[in-house]
């Protein structure tokens, strides 16, 4: 039964756009053995074909993961599980019936339960409420609240999910608020628990604290659908995988019988080449420095601290990349230097420029001293989606002497300039008058990119820059990085992507709450590591090792 | 099959063009039930109020004079719609401008020439609506509060206040209506028929005076200030994006400050019309509402002054022709205009996007989906 | 006891004049917690004077002009959730729009119908909600402050303002001790939320949106039949906007939106006496400073400046599914 892997692995060019789904996986015997069973699904939006064609079948007490790269098609395929879509063509199995999901009700009854990439709680509300809302037996909160109580100790007892029941979901951690969620669903009697990108938002300790959950779920009998694209995991826990490419799903495999590279060749549909992108010669060591921060500290409006007595420094013609699981205070660091945010405590001197809380900077201020920022939300922050290109070509440099002329923006020069920029960094289409809404994302980055670099800055702060972006883009932003790192700029690079930081950073810091846990040279860091010190558990680690 | 209509773009002829008119014909269709349901033929309503607004040169200079208080606080209220804000204050800081017209010109029309009279009267009346929105917008920029509850209980506030200063204060001696005594005539602004009067132009007497070139003028005005120059590039970024405006080095409080300002100047010109312009005087309720009819205005107009400009002369067609309507038809009242009103908010502004679906469907019919959205 | 019937009878008038803003309050509160801004509490209340004067009028029934001032309440009510519910328009813009088309429908409808200037036909007292004397006032009398006040401030109104008390209560019983309550809250907190947990947010927000029509229908049809004998044009004057800031300043909580209502007909009570009387040290009071302070409390309320106010987070924001 075993079929060979079409030239979906092949080394020589890409692979043909549509191929048979290659199945490694035991089809096991009657249909009535699988939980879950997709027949044809396919949604389009607009022109984008979002999921074609799409067959998946999922054994009764198995964990079952999908793996595929951002726009692959994943959220989608949930999203018409749990009727949030309608699929265009296409049918749902549950334990061998179709079943048709209009909306969560419908998967509910279905049995499907669902804990989303972002919670789905109501934060003034307690955890009790929470797990309660939408399946309270009685009219009365008194009596379905008391039952609830006596559901919810089962459920934490059964499979070590304690929660703390009555406190607000406002005030609990990341971790236990997901707990909620698996609970939400549990109340609900759900068999097959779809879990989307859980892992992002959790330490690995939480991580390992989830997965120990799910085991025990599987032993239970539930059928677990695990959809990210972190395949450490995927080996880790799954039984079968299926890989979605564009909108395809293109293999489904045993994952006993497969391996993280070839998985992540499936994913991307060609062989990876790690390009390590390290200077040959190592900076003198007098090169000037771009960046330096001196104790840095950041206390948000809430009492908060977010960045604790940070100290780094970046020299000219150095990229250094900061890691760290998203929301340890990478984002902030980005906001402080860029002026958005004033710091609190300490200083930074940039460019020359001394930076305190004292004489806070500002955007437009950095932005003289030729600090430039590409934002980690380009959609949010780095332009207007209902601005023509040509004006979210010119945001931030709105007063710049050159687009104005006696108090009016020179439209015709900013169009002209705009064309030109997208000429360079190939944005495409290449029209300044279409809508920033209208770009692809890889393409809006580019026109981002374009504006930031093309005023040839001394210090460029780089958030995310491929989050999002088609693969094809992936290169000429990490070679326009390169670039102005050889032109002599001082480079800091924020990345959730541990690759993307190891193949172009030459030295890397780790933040964990805030605060500067680790530094390691860009040559010599080892994933695992960095993977420990992002959680703040090498020390330890070590000293288990050591003892 | 579902459709996710709201994704498909539409040639611009249909989205700024065909889809508001369906709207208004959708009001003025309910308008026509209403009139049906108190036994008044609908189409004759129509062709009255079409000639008692254009059939003679005086319906033609009321139309306009009501127009020109429609421009002003449409104006007011688009300006503030760019930055994201919804100033439902129209009305109070018309007020308000009023009351620095008459503050001023009771203090200063015996001594000061025409020339200098008119230009210090417009600037009161700005400065006074800009100062009323003012409070407002820093409440809501500093302090939080929500500039559509603030702005809604700021109308009571200068109501009460003028009828206080009215009562007790600006009253003339002697009178028992509370109004104010007469400026002096070199405060006011000529009117339409005495200016055309200079070229040899004869028109008949009607409230129409020069403060609808100063709408106009101030059409133009916000058009290049909106679109044409780096402020307004920073109002409307502010408007769509409040961290984009931050990562860009705008300062959205500032923003928000600066538009209400100019929004509340902007009504506050409502006073050059009627005040200067018409009653001379300072006096109760010359607002009439025509705050809350900008809003209807801006609407229909989608925020642009060309829009404005001719959804304020329906406006005044409306106006106008319903006043006539009420005179011809004993049981029609001029109220019919306000439920008008209302009925083309609840069209051009809540339901807006209704009728949208069916236009993209019937679009579609001759468009294929592949031609429609780009890849 | 003089000073005391003096007092006794602004607290009497305190609750005649607070009921129409209890009701609306109230009414508002369903409509907010469910996250649909609602200023056109004004228009509903309007309208519905107007249709429940005008029953009456015609047909001398102050039961069926109760039923038609709530029908024409929850007739409106939906009209804005249609508009903000199911076309997800401004919510704000839709508010306005009822309230408009309300101030003006109701005097075309008025003259078109009883040609007396915009006013309704005076109503006899059949045909109106009558003061009721509870039982037991006069036999309290005997008792000094207690019995008076009982007699002179709780007994004496008519059935709608107890309604309104009633109302008070339930509401805050519906909101935290219901499941309907419980889903209320959820909706006008995190929509998203309340979809996932497999219920219909839209389903939701009609039902609130309807509540909300039905209690402005109760309190238009206060005005026009209990508390007066007729409809007058524009005879709300801007009560549906103090039950609006009432709301506010009570947090969105019944119990304190009603504290908030009692509070500002206490005030409006207060004026209409204070009017021309000169105050030791202040001087003579203007009584349109008494009249704007609802306003200008509300405000200092919402710049934070006493306490602050947190509205229900999704409030004003249409629900879009697809994203």
């Amino acid at each position: 039964m075993i079929e060979d892997l079409d030239g979906t692995g092949g080394a020589d060019g890409p692979p043909p756009a549509a191929v048979s789904p290659s199945t490694r996986s035991s089809p096991g015997g009657l249909s009535g053995n699988y939980a879950i069973e997709l027949q044809g699904i396919s949604k389009r939006f607009g022109a984008v074909l979002a999921n074609r064609d799409i067959d998946l079948r999922v054994e009764r007490g198995t964990i079952h993961g999908i793996v595929g790269e951002n726009g692959a098609g994943k959220s989608t395929l949930m999203s018409i599980l749990y009727g949030f879509y309608q699929a265009d063509s296409g049918k749902v199995l549950i334990n061998g019936s179709p079943v048709s999901i209009h909306n969560s009700r419908d998967a509910i009854a279905s049995g499907i339960g669902m804990v989303h990439q972002h919670f789905m709680l109501v934060e003034t509300f307690s955890v009790l409420e929470n797990v309660m809302l939408g399946a309270e037996e009685h009219a009365l909160l008194s009596r379905s609240a008391a039952d609830a109580r006596t559901e919810l100790q089962r459920l934490a007892d059964q499979y070590q999910l304690s929660v703390h029941v009555d406190t607000l979901v406002s005030e609990l951690p990341v971790g236990e608020q997901q707990r909620t969620e698996i609970l939400k669903a549990l109340y609900r009697h759900a068999e097959i628990l779809i879990l989307d990108e859980p892992t992002g938002v959790l330490t690995p300790q939480e991580a390992d604290q989830l997965f120990r959950v799910l085991r025990a779920l599987k032993a239970r009998g539930v059928t677990i659908i695990l959809i990210t694209h972190k395949l450490r995991e995927i080996m880790d826990i799954t039984d079968t995988v299926s890989v979605l490419r564009m909108g395809e799903m293109v293999a489904h495999l045993n994952t006993s019988e497969t391996s993280m590279s070839e998985l992540a060749e499936l994913m991307v549909g060609r062989k990876l080449e790690s390009k390590s992108y390290h200077r040959e010669v190592p900076l003198p060591a007098d090169t000037e420095v771009g960046i330096e921060v001196v104790d840095l500290g950041v206390i948000d409006s809430r009492g908060k601290s977010r960045l604790q007595n940070l100290s780094f420094t970046v020299k000219r013609g150095e990229i250094l990349g900061v890691a760290g699981v998203a929301g340890n205070g990478q984002s902030k660091l980005l906001e402080v230097l860029a002026g958005i945010t004033p710091p609190t405590s300490g200083y930074f001197v940039i460019n020359g420029h001394r930076i305190s809380a004292d004489k806070p900077g500002n955007p437009s201020l950095m932005r003289q001293y030729k600090v430039h920022h590409v934002p980690e939300d380009r959609l949010k922050l780095g332009l207007v989606k209902a601005f023509t290109a040509a004006e979210s070509s010119v945001l931030g440099y709105q007063r710049a002497a050159q687009f104005n002329w006696r108090g009016l923006l020179q439209l015709d020069f900013i169009r002209n300039a705009c064309r030109r920029l997208m000429d360079a960094f190939d944005v495409r289409p290449v029209d300044p008058r279409l809508k920033s809404a209208s770009f692809s994302g890889g393409n809006q980055q580019k026109l981002i990119l374009a504006r930031e670099l093309e005023k040839a800055p001394d210090v460029l702060l780089v958030g995310q820059p491929t989050r999002g972006v088609d693969i094809g883009a992936i290169e000429l932003i990490h070679d326009k990085i390169i670039d102005m790192r050889d032109a002599g700029c001082a480079v800091l690079l924020v990345s959730v992507e541990l690759d993307e930081i190891m193949s172009l950073a030459d030295r890397i810091i780790v933040m964990f709450e805030g605060r500067i846990v680790a530094e390691v040279s860009g040559r010599e860091a080892d994933k695992t590591q960095l993977g420990l010190m992002m959680a703040n558990a090498h020390q330890t680690a070590a000293g288990d090792a050591a003892a | 099959m579902s459709l996710n209509t709201s994704s498909i773009p539409l040639p611009g002829w249909i989205e700024i063009g065909v889809i508001p008119v369906l709207n208004i014909l959708m009001a003025l269709f309910f308008a026509g039930l209403i009139m049906l349901a108190i036994g008044v033929n609908p189409l004759q309503a129509v062709g009255i109020m079409i000639n008692g607004a254009f059939g003679y040169d005086e319906a033609v200079g009321y139309t306009l004079y009501y127009t020109t208080n429609f421009i002003f606080t449409g104006l007011a209220v688009a300006v503030a719609f760019h930055a994201s804000l919804f100033n439902i204050g129209g009305e109070g800081q018309a007020y308000i401008g009023g009351l620095g017209v008459g503050l001023v010109f009771l203090l200063l029309d015996d001594f000061l020439p025409a020339v200098l009279l008119i230009p210090i009267g417009i600037m009161a009346a700005g400065l006074f609506g800009a100062a009323w929105a003012f409070i407002p917008a820093w409440l809501q920029a500093y302090r939080g509060s929500h500039i559509v509850i603030t702005t809604i209980m700021f109308n009571f506030i200068a109501a009460a206040i003028m009828v206080y200063l009215l009562v007790n204060v600006l009253i003339k001696p002697g009178q028992m209506s509370p109004e104010s005594r007469l400026f002096d005539e070199s405060a006011w602004l000529p009117f339409m028929h005495e200016f055309l009067g200079w070229f040899g132009v004869e028109i008949t007497r009607t409230p129409l005076n020069l403060s609808l070139f100063f709408a106009l003028t101030c059409c133009l005005f916000v058009w290049i200030y909106i679109w044409r120059t780096r402020w307004g590039y920073e109002l409307r970024t502010a408007g769509h994006s409040e961290d984009a405006a931050r990562y860009a080095g705008i300062r959205p409080r500032t923003v928000i400050v600066s538009a209400m300002c100019l929004s509340g100047a902007l009504a506050g010109f409502v006073a050059v019309n009627e005040i200067m312009g018409v009653h001379h005087r300072l006096l109760l309720n010359f607002t009439a509402g025509y705050g809350f009819t900008g809003i209807a205005v801006s609407l229909m107009g989608r925020n642009h002054p060309v829009g404005i400009i001719m959804a304020s002369l329906l406006f005044g067609v409306l106006y106008q022709g319903g006043a006539e309507l009420a005179f011809e038809i004993p049981k029609i009242t001029r109220e019919m205009v306000v439920a008008i009103q209302g009925l083309i908010i609840l069209f051009s502004g809540a339901l807006a996007l209704m009728l949208r679906p069916w236009v993209v469907r019937l679009y579609l019919r001759f468009k294929s989906v592949e031609d429609v959205v780009p890849a | 006891m003089d000073a005391f019937s003096g007092f006794f009878a602004i607290l009497d008038a305190t609750l005649r004049v607070s009921t129409p803003l209890i009701l609306a309050a109230m009414a508002g509160l369903f409509s907010e917690r469910s996250g649909i801004v609602d200023i056109s509490l004004e228009g509903k209340m309007l309208a519905s004077a107007f249709a429940a004067a005008a029953v009456a009028a015609v047909t001398g029934s102050a039961w069926l002009a109760l039923a038609i001032g709530i029908l024409v309440g929850v007739a409106l009510a939906l009209v804005h959730g249609f508009a903000c519910i199911t076309h997800r328009g401004n919510q704000v813009v839709s508010g306005l729009a009822i309230n408009i088309l309300a101030s003006g429908l109701t005097v075309v409808l008025g003259i078109a119908w009883f040609s007396q200037g915009g006013q309704t036909p005076s109503l006899g007292s059949d045909a109106r909600f009558m003061p009721l004397s509870l039982p037991l006032t006069d036999a309290a009398r005997e008792i000094p402050v207690i019995g008076q006040f009982y007699g002179d401030v709780i007994s004496g109104h008519n059935l709608l303002v107890y309604v309104s008390w009633l109302v008070v209560f339930g509401t805050w019983w519906v909101v935290y001790r219901t499941r309907f309550g419980l889903r209320l809250r959820a909706v006008g907190e995190n929509p998203l939320a309340v979809d996932t947990a497999g219920l219909s947010v839209s389903g939701l927000r009609y039902s609130a949106v309807a509540i909300c029509g039905a209690l402005s229908g109760i309190a238009g049809t206060y005005l026009s039949t209990a508390q007066n004998a007729a409809f007058v044009r524009e005879m709300t004057a801007g009560q549906g906007y103090i039950a609006l800031a009432a709301l506010i300043f009570g947090k969105w909580r019944p119990l304190p939106a009603m504290s908030a209502c009692l509070m500002f007909g206490f005030l409006d009570a207060v004026a209409i006496r204070l009017q021309g009387v000169v105050l030791p040290v202040i001087g003579e009071v203007p009584v349109q400073a008494i009249q704007a302070l609802p306003y200008v409390l509300t405000v200092v309320l919402l710049a934070g400046f006493i306490g602050r106010a947190t509205a229900p987070k999704a409030v004003g924001t249409p629900f879009l599914k697809e994203r």
